[in-house]
């Protein structure tokens, strides 16, 4: 202690209060401490209430896609109308168009509602548009694969028009279609005394996991799974090229690459490379792959090639941090016992390191697989409405979709069916995602070790 | 399409040639490993990898390159008179392109023979019409010029296919063969096979540069076509975006940088103070319980697909908003300022969302590199927790926090699908949050998608929009690097 050291004047005064009780100025401070702590959990609850938020919305908005109204019908094969000349050949029958199936239809409606004592009002053309656009095609598929039934009468169950659906899930209301030129009230009372007699009901619909898209006239017969193929296939793309290729860059960079220039530039050019907006990639493939190397548009080979440039950054620095983490006394023994620098890595570094590097591929595979913008660009929206065993021969160069492509094409429809559908496909979309990250937080927890 | 069948018997034969040199080299020692250099393996891989690289690496070559020197020798025989006023050498090249792919087609088809395809007369016959028939479209009658590169074009094009085919063939037969004459007992084959593996890591690192040229490249020269139709002048400075594809379109930057910096703004003001006060609370309070729960969960945000947040943007907050701000006397405020979903605020809000993980998990880590002594210190001081955040880790911090934000920024500019579904297409200079506006991103979607046309400035000015959207992210993401950088070398 020094002369000079600050004693206050009149300090005792000043200072007059009890450690006990707090002055006014230690409250401020205490509770400017408690505001901070809780602006820190506020903004945790925001972020996780956001994501509470979308969890609930996707799931409420889209579980109704999995199921779907449907109405069972004994339809009646008439021969005079499928096969006039009744010698059952195929294409004979082939001749006869969907629209020479939709009178059968309408028979077969007139003649339920006749059984079930329903009276109505309406006119047989209103009543049979209940029934989705598509079911004069299932028919006509049905008698085609089985000219033998011509002449039964085989029983049905078709998918009822989206309106109908809607107003089973609750998203179509009779105070909503006031203005709707394509269902009317009259038509919901038919509908409601279908449902009491179980003639419509809803039901698991399959078909929107394994089916293909429909046309927009038609929400209540799209599905996803076309797309999921054309996601598959592209993905085998992506893990055949961007796997091997991340991870002998990433030998190269980590193992052997000398301190040069080369090697920084590679090394900026990856990070890079990781934070160039998705876009660029998909003008890059629209320039490169479509304009000057002519490959077919759609095609799920130019969408892999793309999608693996674009993950190719992430495969190759997670590679790089599992390499970097096993240790060099693994190399120094085995160059000790006489192997060469190569059969060090590859004997020892490389599988040691495999559990971590097949996390990372995981996980860019996962990002690759949620990404939108570059498929915008190479056109891979093609509209394929074959249905699955078609569509899988035709390989990589035939024109497909993608599941994240084909969400995009539905939420553009602007059509609430097709709104619903969006939804259901966001549901797959995030199960494949959810499925993948869990596998790579199992391979990391089960394999990963710690020297 | 045969070059899959080319690279498959390549594979096969390289296969061939590593059981051949194998047993070779076995024959050679007697059938005694002990006697040979390397192990047998390596004899194998050798004459299978002479055998396959070379010619492979051929075959991508000349695929790559072909396009281009047939484009050059075809656009050569094509004299500078014949090309029209109002068109470029460049446009009349990708008519004859088109009008090849056609005869391809038509070919392949069955409508027509090799031969059809090789007389066939422009000044006799209607080849528009003949080529509609197998749905080929071509925007105008076909010129006799132009049918005349375009058959010249399929001939150099078939001849190449043929060279290319037997150089490949020859290359891979000959390597095969080479590296078995060499196959024997004293033969260093380990070193040479080590070698062989290290050149193709090296070729594998090097396609990260390939790709950043490729990309410059591909705009730069779309770019400079897209210059050469329509006044630089006007994309940079002009303040109009009007695309009209009957020509006379008016193509500015300026109104889609504005939409994409007022909506990243926005993002970022949702992003940053919920995302840095995530981090602080993370790293500075929450006990090791709470911060094993909530980092994770925070960070599934990142992990979600954009299009699921277009989708929610599209269906959910921008009906919320309109719900709040919009519908007149319906709405809940009873205003009417909100017209549609698609709106600046809508977009702004989603991506600010999608971002908050990435700022908080970025700042979580800066946050965490400020050492500990300063902490002390502070505290020792008699500074509540908050102050010693306040004053001390957040100022030390500041600098790669700044990077932080600078990356989230970068991120929001090049964001396309919430912006595509989210924030509408108009393109205006405005301040109103309520309105939709457009950006880089979507623009170049709504250029690209669709039945395009490479010859004409709407569909180029894509690729200008491309680059400066590059240009831009890139530089950021350098300043941003540049200064976490020089911030960790700090405490380091």
């Amino acid at each position: 202690m020094s002369d000079i050291s600050q004693t206050p004047e009149n300090g005792s005064s000043k200072h007059a209060g009890s450690l006990l009780t707090p002055n006014p100025r230690t409250i401020k401070r205490n509770n400017a401490e408690k505001r901070f702590q809780v602006y820190g959990i506020a903004a945790i609850a925001v972020g996780l209430l956001m994501l509470v938020v979308l969890v609930t919305t996707i799931l409420g908005k889209g579980v109704g896609a999995y199921s779907q109204t449907f109405i069972t019908l004994d339809v009646e094969l008439l021969e005079k109308k499928l096969d006039k000349k009744g010698t059952r050949n195929i294409d004979d029958i082939k001749k006869v168009t969907t629209f020479g199936y939709s009178p059968l239809i309408k028979n077969a409606f007139k003649t339920k509602v006749a059984e079930l004592g329903i009276e109505t009002d309406l006119k047989l053309k209103k009543q049979a548009a209940l029934l989705s656009k598509s079911a004069a095609g299932q028919l006509r598929n049905y008698v085609i694969a089985n000219p033998d039934m011509i002449g039964e009468t085989v029983t049905f169950r078709f998918l009822t028009n989206s309106r109908v659906d809607g107003y089973m899930k609750g998203r179509v209301s009779r105070d909503s279609i006031a203005n709707d030129k394509s269902v009317s009230s009259e038509q919901l009372d038919l509908v409601d005394e279908l449902v009491a007699k179980g003639t419509i009901k809803k039901t698991f619909n399959i078909d929107f996991i394994l089916g293909a898209d429909a046309s927009d006239q038609r929400p209540e017969a799209a599905g996803m799974g076309v797309s999921m193929l054309g996601s598959l296939s592209m993905m085998f793309v992506v893990l055949g090229l961007a796997l091997p290729i991340g991870v002998a860059a990433s030998i190269y960079l980590e193992e052997f690459a000398p301190q040069n220039w080369l090697t920084d530039i590679i090394e900026v050019n990856i990070s890079n490379l990781a934070a160039v907006p998705s876009i660029v990639f998909g003008i890059l493939g629209l320039a490169v792959f479509i304009n000057y190397m002519h490959l077919p548009t759609s095609a799920p080979l130019v969408g892999g090639l793309v999608l693996t440039l674009m993950t190719l950054p992430t495969i190759i620095i997670s590679t790089r941090a599992s390499l970097k983490s096993v240790p060099p006394s693994i190399r120094d023994a085995a160059l000790g016992v006489g192997a060469s620098k190569m059969q060090a890595v590859f004997h020892h570094v490389l599988p040691l390191a495999a559990p971590g590097i097949l996390t990372g591929t995981i996980i860019g595979l996962a990002q690759a697989l949620g990404e939108t913008a570059p498929l915008l660009l190479i056109g891979m929206v093609g509209f394929i409405a074959s249905n699955a065993p078609d569509s899988v021969a035709s390989g990589l160069l035939d024109p497909n979709s993608a599941m994240p492509a084909q969400i995009y094409e539905w939420a553009k429809r602007a059509d609430p069916a097709f709104y619903e559908r969006a939804w259901g496909g966001i549901i797959i979309l995030l199960v494949f995602l959810v499925t993948m990250n869990t596998v790579a937080v199992i391979l990391r927890r089960r394999f990963e070790r710690r020297w | 399409m045969p070059t899959i069948w080319l690279v498959v018997s390549l594979f096969v034969l390289s296969a061939i040639g590593y059981f051949v040199g194998r047993n070779r080299a076995l024959q050679s020692a007697g059938g005694d490993t002990r006697d040979l250099h390397s192990l047998p393996i390596y004899y194998g891989m050798n004459v299978a990898l002479t055998a396959l690289i070379p010619a492979l690496s051929v075959l991508v070559i000349w695929v790559l390159a072909q396009p281009m020197i047939i484009d050059t020798q075809v656009s050569r025989t094509i004299p500078a008179e014949l090309i029209p006023e109002s068109s470029t050498r460049g446009l009349v090249m990708s008519d004859v392109r088109r009008v090849a792919e056609g005869l391809d087609l038509a070919v392949s088809l069955g409508g027509m023979t090799e031969a059809d395809s090789q007389a066939i007369n422009a000044e006799t016959t209607d080849v528009r019409a003949r080529l509609g028939e197998y749905g080929v479209a071509l925007g105008s009658d076909v010129r006799p010029e132009v049918l005349k590169a375009a058959q010249t074009y399929r001939n150099l094009t078939a001849t190449a296919s043929l060279a290319m085919n037997l150089v490949v063939a020859v290359l891979a037969i000959g390597g095969l063969a080479f590296a078995y004459s060499k196959t024997h007992k004293d033969f260093r084959a380990r070193n040479v096979v080590e070698r062989g593996v290290l050149a193709l890591l090296i070729f594998a690192a090097s396609l990260a540069i390939l790709t950043t040229v490729g990309i410059v490249f591909s705009m730069l020269f779309e770019t400079l076509n897209f210059f050469s139709l329509h006044d630089w002048k006007d994309f940079f400075l002009g303040t109009t975006w009007a695309p009209n594809f009957r020509g006379d379109s008016e193509l500015s930057i300026l109104p889609l940088l504005w939409g994409t910096l007022y909506i990243s703004f926005i993002a970022l003001l949702v992003a940053v103070p919920v995302g840095l006060f995530a981090a602080v609370y993370l790293s500075e309070y929450a006990s090791g319980a709470t911060r094993a729960f909530a980092k994770p969960l925070l960070e599934i945000l990142a992990g979600i697909p954009t299009i699921v947040y277009g989708l929610f943007a599209l269906l959910t907050v921008g009906p919320m908003l309109v719900r709040v701000f919009g519908r007149g006397d319906n709405g809940l405020l009873g205003v009417e300022w909100m017209a549609g979903a698609t709106s600046v605020l809508t977009a702004g809000i989603v991506m600010g969302i999608m971002l908050i993980p990435f700022v908080s998990s970025l700042s979580d880590d800066i946050i965490n590199a400020v050492p500990q002594s300063m902490r002390d210190g502070s505290l020792g001081l008699g500074a509540t927790k908050s102050e010693t955040v306040r004053q001390v880790v957040l100022p030390a911090a500041l600098p790669g926090i700044v990077g932080a934000v600078l990356l989230a920024a970068s991120r929001a500019i090049g964001e396309t699908m919430i912006v595509v579904m989210g924030a509408g297409a108009i393109a205006k200079f405005s301040l109103n949050p309520l309105e939709s506006m457009t950006t880089i991103t979507t623009r170049i979607v709504s250029q690209l998608t669709g039945d395009t046309d490479f010859a004409s400035p709407e569909t180029l000015v894509a690729f200008a929009l491309g680059l400066t959207l590059f240009v831009l992210t890139l530089g950021l993401n350098v300043l941003a690097l540049l200064i976490v950088r020089k911030y960790r070398e700090q405490y380091e």
